[in-house]
């Protein structure tokens, strides 16, 4: 890695103590030598395992439960279904004011994505925890499901989730949120050339080293120690307060140390279920995922699509630009109602376009519940922004890098919402980008820079 | 059929923190008797090396040398409240709170050292190394070990700060979309060269030359790290990477390293990182948020680049080698 000292020099402060010195971490001998404690290094006594009993359908009624066989099970402690969690229903932006709360614990009544929990189990061993889930008797009735987004937006498609009615996320702007500026069709009526296309992603999984899970321990003060690898301490105390109905103050979270997140470990998936376990059977309860479970249960990123209108001139302005996305939430919300959003924050990327039209969507389906993950709500975009710009640079004869250069955003620039450049740098990344892989742009780009509009 | 060498180029930004804020994170700074100085959080570190900066971010506010700092994170009986490490904030948000909370706890240093210098604090300035000393005459100095023993046993005084960083949130307007998504952006531009067999559809990706404006590198080797990291994930998520390989029918997906498929050490490509700071009006030490963005711009770069060496795109990811072999045989049929 190199520091280009050179650029922004006029802004920076250079020659401190300790910030911008390459100090050795401090973590890191506990590291590579194994001696870094995580949360599932810890053991306690009598510790039961929990595992959870998954739907096989994509969508179906639920008709009956019998958990009989399993209770009889060697080493089986307690069986939970959803009349066991006292807010069975939550979601976990509830705690910034975006509802409607749309998920279950565990299943009730039915399922909406293969792979959705239904009824825990609590054993003395993991493998009888996971003999004695293979005996509960689920009796579905299957419904018709939708995977995909553009059938699931049409009127008469399967209805994923009644929580919401529909089968897009309803946000205070209508059926998706929107960004308006400048006249896009007036710029589509000007410009030399329009091209309109279509980019398509699949879900991701973040793959960290370290699965999903954590262990809970009644402590003999009637409160509960939960040693989790989660994204967010406070996020997810306070929804497992509130799934719990128990006050906060009963609840202790420790962690901070983690073995990859990425993204997948900002849902509140684990922790609940598990603080229920150890209080109702007073005994340390731990719920870890395995790598099939973190691969295909909990939430991957959102396949996206991405449909790009773009107006340009033969000199190379972008003139007008139209994007539609489309976010696949799966079967619940999570956090991609917030995903979609930034999104339409984001369109319509790093460049200056006079009139601007953004539509995001946030779509339901019967599939694995998608969520955060690195970059969210912006990858996708950018894979399909940039494949847009090249094709774009291409239409018209010139040359990729010189096109972008025409229409990067500068300081000053007010963008589609609404908001003046500030701290532009892009041009200079180009600049550098153009030195270092020796693809040479014409002295008046190199020439250029984001401070101003001049050049 | 050949092998055929192609070259794409990418260009992004990235938003630093919370969309549209919202998400405040707190920081607890206290002197132990003997000058070493605890900071308190609830903020998680995935690995990435959180701990480290805010050791960093610390010491230099309050002018010791890092290894006389320890954190303390993630206890929430202990550690005051913090959103969470996710939206590419831990540095930004975190480290704003640490700097608040270090400037509290460094200006009760100061007073304590002018008593026993007999001084004006105004007066006074940190070496970096653990000493105090008189602005303009050096050989009148304490060292902080002294004062914050004196603080503890003859002043009676707490050497302690408490930060918070809060961006307001915004809330977008319903018809136009105004709204103020994030306060400060990184930068990207990637160049990636590929070579693809156009009997076999196999991409190599040859080399990746990444540009990343992140603000400030507080740590430029944990920034390598991350940036290196990231560059890498993007690779993958442009070639390999999905649990639904046939989206959006469900079946095929991995479930093991076996089958899901990732880039191994063999398949990564010669990785240049090349860093420039524009100081952000309100990072800490003008930090940005790099965590993200370095994972986003050679998925075009390598799918512009693909298309460079055998002229047919692939918009749907990952650009598998059916992928390619299916658009080449079209291609040819046309």
């Amino acid at each position: 890695m190199e520091l280009r000292k050179s650029y922004f020099a006029d802004q920076r402060k250079d020659g401190l103590h300790e910030i911008g010195q390459g100090r050795p971490r401090l973590d890191s001998p506990g590291h590579v030598t194994g001696k870094t404690a995580y949360f599932a290094d810890r053991n306690f006594p009598n510790m039961l395992h929990l595992k959870m009993v998954r739907s096989p359908h994509h969508h179906a009624r639920i008709r009956s439960i019998d958990t009989s066989e399993a209770e009889k099970h060697p080493g089986v402690v307690k069986i939970l279904t959803a009349k066991d969690v006292p807010h069975n229903v939550y979601t976990i932006l509830i705690l910034i004011q975006i509802g409607p709360e749309d998920e279950t614990v565990l299943a009730d009544g039915k399922v909406r994505w293969k792979g959705e929990a239904v009824v825990a189990v609590l054993a003395e061993t993991e493998r009888a925890a996971q003999e004695a889930a293979a005996k509960i008797k689920v009796d579905y009735e299957v419904l018709p499901a939708v995977f995909d987004m553009e059938e699931a937006l049409k009127p008469g498609a399967p209805l994923v989730n009644e929580y919401h009615g529909q089968n897009y996320y309803l946000y205070d702007s209508g059926e998706c949120r929107k960004v308006r500026f400048g006249d896009v069709e007036a710029g589509f009526a000007e410009a030399d050339h329009i091209l309109e296309q279509s980019y398509q992603s699949s879900p991701i999984e973040h793959a960290p080293t370290e699965t999903t899970g954590c262990v809970v321990v009644p402590e003999g003060n009637d409160r509960f120690t939960c040693y989790t690898n989660t994204q967010a301490m406070f996020f997810t105390l306070d929804n497992a307060s509130i799934i719990l109905q128990m006050p906060g103050s009963k609840l202790h979270f420790v962690g901070g140390t983690v073995g990859g997140g990425f993204g997948g470990k900002v849902d509140v998936i684990v922790e609940p279920i598990a603080i229920l376990g150890a209080k109702l059977t007073g005994r340390p309860v731990c719920f870890i995922y395995s790598r099939e479970e973190e691969m295909q249960i909990s939430s991957p990123r959102a396949a996206e699509k991405v449909v790009i209108k773009d107006g340009v001139m033969k000199d190379g302005r972008i003139v007008a630009r139209k994007v539609t996305g489309y976010t696949d939430a799966g079967a619940y919300s999570r956090h991609s109602p917030y995903g979609a959003q930034k999104g339409a924050a984001h369109y319509p990327g790093p460049y200056t376009i006079p009139n601007v039209w953004i539509d995001t969507y946030c779509v339901y389906t019967n599939r694995t519940p998608s969520s955060a993950m690195r970059g969210f709500g912006v990858t996708i975009g950018d894979f399909a922004l940039e494949v847009q710009m090249d094709k774009l640079a291409r239409l018209i004869g010139m040359d990729p890098l010189e096109f972008r250069f025409i229409n990067a955003y500068r300081d000053g620039d007010m963008k589609a919402h609404r908001q003046p450049t500030e701290g532009a740098a892009l041009i200079e990344c180009m600049q550098e980008a153009s030195r270092a892989a020796d693809w040479p742009v014409a002295e008046k780009f190199m020439a250029m820079s984001s401070y101003t509009k001049g050049a | 059929m050949a092998i055929r060498r192609g070259r794409g180029v990418a260009a992004i930004n990235y938003p630093t923190g919370m969309n549209l804020g919202g998400d405040p994170t707190q920081a607890l700074v206290h002197s132990t008797p003997t000058g070493n100085f605890m900071v308190t959080l609830s903020s998680v570190d995935l690995g990435q090396g959180l701990k480290q900066i805010m050791a960093q971010i610390c010491a230099e506010t309050i002018g010791v040398p890092t290894d006389r700092v320890i954190i303390d994170t993630a206890d929430t009986d202990t550690g005051p409240h913090c959103m969470g490490t996710f939206a590419s904030r831990g540095t930004h948000r975190a480290g704003n709170a640490v700097i608040q909370a270090a400037k509290e706890a460094r200006q009760v240093m100061l007073e304590v050292a002018a008593e026993e210098l007999e001084v004006n604090a105004s007066d006074l300035e940190t070496d970096g190394e653990g000493n105090i000393l008189v602005k303009g005459a050096p050989q009148k100095s304490i060292s902080i070990f002294d004062v914050a023993l004196s603080a503890h046993f003859k002043r009676g005084r707490s050497i302690s700060g408490r930060g918070m960083f809060l961006i307001p949130r915004s809330y977008p307007e319903k018809e136009t979309g105004a709204m103020k998504p994030s306060t400060c952006y990184a930068h990207a531009c990637t160049v990636a060269e590929v070579e693809v067999d156009d009997e076999t559809g196999e991409v190599t990706v040859l080399t990746v030359k990444n540009i990343f404006e992140i603000g400030r590198a507080l740590n430029p080797r944990m920034v390598e790290q991350q940036l290196v990291g990231g560059s890498w994930m993007g690779i993958s998520h442009a070639l390999y990477e999905t649990t639904e390989p046939y989206y959006p029918n469900r079946d095929h997906g991995g479930t093991d390293f076996n089958q899901y498929l990732m880039p191994g050490p063999g398949d990564l490509a010669e990785t240049e990182i090349i860093v420039l700071e524009r100081p952000s009006a309100d990072g800490p030490y003008g930090a940005k948020g790099p965590g993200e963005m370095c994972a986003n711009p050679q998925i075009p770069a390598v799918a512009n680049a693909v298309f460079d060496a055998v002229g047919v795109r692939i918009d749907t990811l990952p650009i598998t080698p059916e992928r390619i072999l299916r658009a080449l045989k079209a291609q040819s049929a046309n």
